[in-house]
């Protein structure tokens, strides 16, 4: 693949390096834009150049297209979980998602962040602290209910193998010299 | 139902879980058909969106048949074949009224930057996704489309997400007649906006990504010109003298916080998570534009903070748009650009893989493996269906 380096195809200038001893004044002083009929061959070329064409311009229009609207108060859904609401908004949505709700160590973390701001840099840093307990959580419900993840096959190593031998048996590599290395220092500490 | 879990960074499997039950009078339950993996599930998937809990299905970009509907449903019906928006809107809020659809105020309440988004953490309301047998699709009068019976299953899915984020990102662009417009990734979103950028009358669309397959499928899908950042010494450098020093008109952010291309900001904004991603293409946009040009940005960051050249954004005089795609409002025009041989999305398809297999859609998808552009998912029961009732699905 040839990386592109030239000039503008449509203008009439030389591939020079600017250095002081070239002059800027030998360069166009306004971008140079090709014809249409240099543009002809791009097939759809210009079928939205008008900007009526244009669905999202300008970005915010009233009253709303293609949207059958709730014309009254939308139903408040249930809450049949726990929740954990952003302190930015004055209470739970009239629609909301309901999957994995918080529990165990990091839904006691989750509930932590929740006291701040989205705007406070505590609750994003303390979220994810939370995400990587419930990772440690997720592995231990899995072995309490008889599982052992297989977390080679979780992570795709059929396809590394598949497709990129040379890259696993670097990695393996990789990671045989760390532990080795590792090994070897802590014998050594112990003599 | 099987479903994709999320059980930590790197770690996603097929497993059971309880099928999705009606929660809201304007729910409806759908049955997956068709769901694709999107460029930004890899933020997810490298456990850089806090609040992201195992467990998690993702998945916002899917298609499917309506199995059941809430009481208040009255635009849809059980047996409806629908695309689902990957935004959950309600319709009705300011925001929805002035056709901000993807900043619904009324679907998240765990935060109030971000509407809700189907399979997105719970930083996007919690809300399991589309890489499933069925999924719980709130609002269901508003947001989904039944699909026309000539749109092709592989182009509908296509249209969930990353067909009107492309066509957005350039469309943020304010192209002008003969733009020269750069697009840094030259993944789906990129490939698509490359593509937009022609119909917004842009007269050169150059793409800039580090993985060869996908600059050779982009420079002949979407007729560009591509350069590879690993070939440059320096990106801003490089776009000005090609563009006869001026910089570019528009440069368009397709990569967000997964970027390579500069060791400290891998370091910190990716390794680190000192910032919220790695900022990497935001400065060669800033950087790379020409003064009072335009920087439009679909790019996925986190929630907390990046280092951008701010500086240079004022003394440039640039104009910054950015916002998760409006995907309803583009549907009936990004429709006839497909009837009319314009876009044809489901170009982009390269590996379709059973929902089952999703270890190893992932880690293909992630690591750019086997030419890997977009990946397509089909659940189990989408097989049975198409069987059953082969000449209804294309």
């Amino acid at each position: 693949m040839q990386t592109s380096d030239q000039v503008d195809p449509h203008s009439h200038q030389h591939n020079h390096i600017g250095h002081a001893d070239e002059h800027q004044n030998d360069y166009p002083m306004k971008p140079t834009r090709p014809s249409r009929e240099q543009l002809a061959h791009i097939h759809g070329w210009g079928a939205d150049l008008d900007r009526k064409n244009r669905p999202a311009v300008p970005m915010e229009r009233t009253p709303p297209r293609f949207i059958h609207a709730h014309e009254e108060k939308l139903p408040q859904q249930p809450e049949t979980v726990e929740i954990l609401v952003s302190t930015e908004r004055p209470g739970i949505t009239p629609i909301f998602g309901t999957a994995q709700p918080p529990k165990g160590l990091s839904g006691m973390l989750r509930r932590i962040a929740f006291r701040w701001a989205e705007n406070d840099m505590r609750h994003w840093l303390i979220l994810l602290a939370a995400d990587r307990v419930n990772v440690v959580e997720g592995i231990g419900e899995d072995l309490a209910k008889g599982k052992v993840p297989n977390v080679l096959a979780e992570m795709g190593i059929k396809s590394e193998w598949e497709h990129n031998k040379a890259g696993l048996a670097k990695k393996v590599a990789i990671g045989a010299a760390v532990v080795g290395t590792a090994v070897y220092l802590m014998r050594r500490r112990d003599r | 139902m099987l479903a994709m879990n999320y059980r930590g960074p790197y770690r996603v499997r097929a497993d059971y879980k309880p099928d999705p039950v009606i929660e809201h009078p304007g729910d409806a339950i759908v049955r997956v058909t068709r769901t694709c993996i999107c460029g930004s599930d890899l933020h997810l998937y490298h456990g850089m969106v806090p609040d992201t809990r195992v467990g998690h299905t993702f998945g916002h970009e899917f298609i499917g048949v309506v199995e059941d509907i809430g009481s208040d449903v009255r635009n849809l019906k059980v047996g409806d074949r629908v695309m689902v928006p990957f935004n959950l809107f309600c319709g009705s809020c300011f925001y929805c009224q002035h056709e901000l659809y993807g900043n619904c105020h009324n679907t998240n309440p765990e935060a109030a930057a971000v509407g809700g988004i189907y399979g997105y953490s719970h930083m996007a309301g919690g809300y399991d996704g589309g890489q499933a047998e069925y999924v719980r699709v709130p609002m269901a009068d508003v947001g989904p489309m039944v699909i026309p019976d000539d749109i092709h299953d592989d182009d509908a899915v296509l249209l969930t997400d990353v067909t009107p984020t492309g066509y957005q990102a350039a469309e943020m662009g304010d192209i002008d007649e003969g733009d020269t417009v750069v697009i840094f990734g030259a993944g789906p979103i990129g490939i698509l906006a490359a593509k937009s950028a022609w119909l917004m009358g842009a007269g050169r669309v150059i793409v800039v990504d580090e993985v060869e397959y996908r600059l050779e499928f982009v420079k002949r899908w979407a007729q560009c010109e591509v350069v590879n950042f690993r070939e440059v010494e320096d990106m801003a450098e490089h776009i000005k003298k090609m563009t006869d020093w001026m910089g570019a008109d528009v440069c368009i952010d397709c990569v967000g916080g997964d970027a390579a291309g500069s060791i400290a900001q891998t370091l910190t904004g990716r390794l680190m998570k000192a910032q919220a991603g790695s900022s990497t293409v935001l400065h060669w946009a800033i950087n790379s534009v020409r003064k009072g040009g335009n920087v439009s940005i679909v790019g996925i960051y986190g929630p907390t903070f990046n280092m951008v050249p701010m500086g240079n954004v004022l003394n440039k005089g640039l104009t910054i748009r950015a916002n998760q795609a409006s995907v309803k409002r583009h549907l009936p025009r990004l429709i006839e650009h497909i009837r009319e041989g314009r876009l044809s999305p489901k170009d982009i398809i390269t590996h379709r893989v059973p929902l089952e297999e999703i270890s190893d859609a992932y880690h293909i998808f992630s690591s750019k493996l086997d030419n890997c552009i977009k990946t397509v998912l089909i659940p189990p029961r989408a097989h049975e269906v198409r069987a059953v009732k082969a000449s209804t699905v294309q």
